[in-house]
């Protein structure tokens, strides 16, 4: 049984090396995160909105960004933007400029389905009473949605995380890219590749736990 | 206080009014019946611009539909209250009074809340200002309902079908809450099916039939005797 063979010693001594990585996987995706909400909140809005222009530029927003792999827009951050500001661009801030552009993709998506999700006798409502649009949308619309958008947004939130270990091509020194530096001086790469595994999986079941507890919460909210 | 002429309202091809004209005078209490789909809630609908009349002027308190005017300033001052009461279930019963004129008419939130528990008061709640609409039966969601629109101290009421979705043991506390409103001399527009109501609060009586106002008059004449056979046969299916 080769596993048996295993350099357990190594595995340990890679450990805070890829703990560390792992901190960097959760800063950039906690900040694409939050950066994608914000301005996915905009374009969701913008997709339902009646004016045509907004809701084209959204849409084409929205089918651009999904319709093109994440590997692909990084490298057109990082290798294609430079070519025409003339600048290079720090891997960082490349790899979350990426992530959040594209997350904000289809958080807009969940937003939208979230906002339209809410019965339009609401809508109907706050215009009868006098408010305006966005007074409707403020008060009204957007708290009920965002308590239906807890689960998705955690599903997208876990692709996310999942999904930022593609910036490692760009040499950015998160969890996977520490995972192959450790490999090209140890050729451990069973060893290296099951911790890395292994840490993604503890990170992702636990988000699942704290958006499971979240949207628990929010429902014993909704019944008081 | 209302004045429509030449309404036409088309959803599609399918034209729902084909030109309705109708006067409302202040503290008058107009009841509108027809069959479903007769276009009498998309008439209602019309006078607050939920729905968007295809051509025709409305008038409401002297300032004209449409025409450059801030149409939130006129929902300001019309009430509607609809069939499915659409309380908003995040906030309380206070909340959802309170709501609308503190961000619409810049109310303190002190003087708001005052208002709203007279308000609660007034429709039989005054001991459910905390609950949520879904701790209260339909009945009592929709006194809720009417207390919110009431809180912008508006000019007319509209009412959509205010008791079909409600169960027949809770019309009649709703009808009450309506019926002390018309004495007030609260002008009022219901569009409804309770023929009790039309004629003992109805000034005047609509019926409303493929798109037209098919016959008008005081209601004991209008349930009494009907002129025109499409009213004949609609009242004989319900009364």
């Amino acid at each position: 049984m080769k596993w048996l063979d295993m350099n357990f010693e190594l595995m340990a001594q890679a450990m805070p090396l890829l703990l560390m990585g792992a901190g960097v996987t959760i800063k950039i995706t906690a900040i694409s995160v939050l950066l994608g909400i914000l301005i996915g909140l905009f374009i969701g809005i913008a997709r339902i909105s009646t004016n045509r222009v907004i809701h084209l530029v959204a849409a084409v927003y929205v089918d651009f960004l999904r319709g093109t792999p994440l590997l692909v827009q990084i490298f057109l951050v990082y290798f294609a933007l430079p070519v025409v500001t003339g600048q290079r661009i720090d891997p960082f801030l490349a790899a979350i400029a990426a992530c959040s552009i594209n997350s904000s993709a289809y958080v807009a998506e969940i937003f939208r389905a979230g906002i339209q999700s809410i019965d339009a006798g609401q809508m109907e409502a706050g215009r009868s009473l006098g408010m305006t649009w966005t007074q409707t949308m403020r008060y009204i619309i957007v708290p009920q949605a965002a308590r239906r958008v807890i689960p998705p947004l955690g599903n997208e939130f876990i692709a996310l995380l999942k999904d930022s270990s593609l910036v490692s091509v760009i040499g950015f020194e998160e969890l996977t890219r520490r995972g192959q530096l450790i490999i090209a001086r140890t050729y451990a790469s069973l060893e290296i590749w099951l911790c890395v595994a292994i840490i993604y999986l503890a990170m992702t079941v636990s988000i699942s736990r704290l958006v499971a507890w979240l949207e628990r919460r929010y429902q014993i909210d909704d019944q008081r | 206080m209302i004045s429509v002429r030449n309404l036409r309202k088309s959803f599609g091809r399918a034209e729902v009014l084909k030109g309705v004209n109708l006067d409302i005078a202040e503290k008058e209490v107009v009841v509108i019946i027809g069959p479903s789909g007769s276009g009498k809630s998309t008439l209602l609908r019309c006078l607050n611009y939920l729905e968007q009349p295809t051509s025709g002027e409305i008038t409401v308190d002297g300032m004209t539909l449409g025409g450059g005017t801030d149409i939130n300033k006129i929902r300001a001052e019309v009430g509607m209250v609809f069939q499915r009461f659409n309380l908003f279930p995040h906030m309380t019963a206070m909340d959802n009074i309170t709501l609308a004129p503190m961000k619409v008419r810049g109310v303190s939130k002190e003087e708001a809340e005052a208002d709203a528990l007279r308000l609660l008061a007034k429709v039989g709640l005054a001991d459910r200002a905390a609950a949520y609409p879904e701790q209260l039966s339909g009945g009592q969601q929709q006194r809720v309902a009417i207390a919110r629109a009431l809180a912008m101290k508006p000019k007319v009421m509209l009412f959509d079908e205010p008791t079909s979705a409600l169960d027949p043991e809770m019309v009649k506390e709703v009808l009450q809450v309506m019926k002390d409103l018309a004495r007030e001399g609260m002008t009022m527009a219901v569009v409804t099916h309770e023929m009790g109501f039309a004629r003992e609060v109805g000034d005047r009586v609509l019926f409303v039939d493929q798109g037209v106002i098919m016959e008008e008059g005081e209601p004991e004449e209008i349930f009494s005797h009907p002129k025109e056979e499409r009213t004949r046969e609609f009242l004989s299916k319900i009364l």
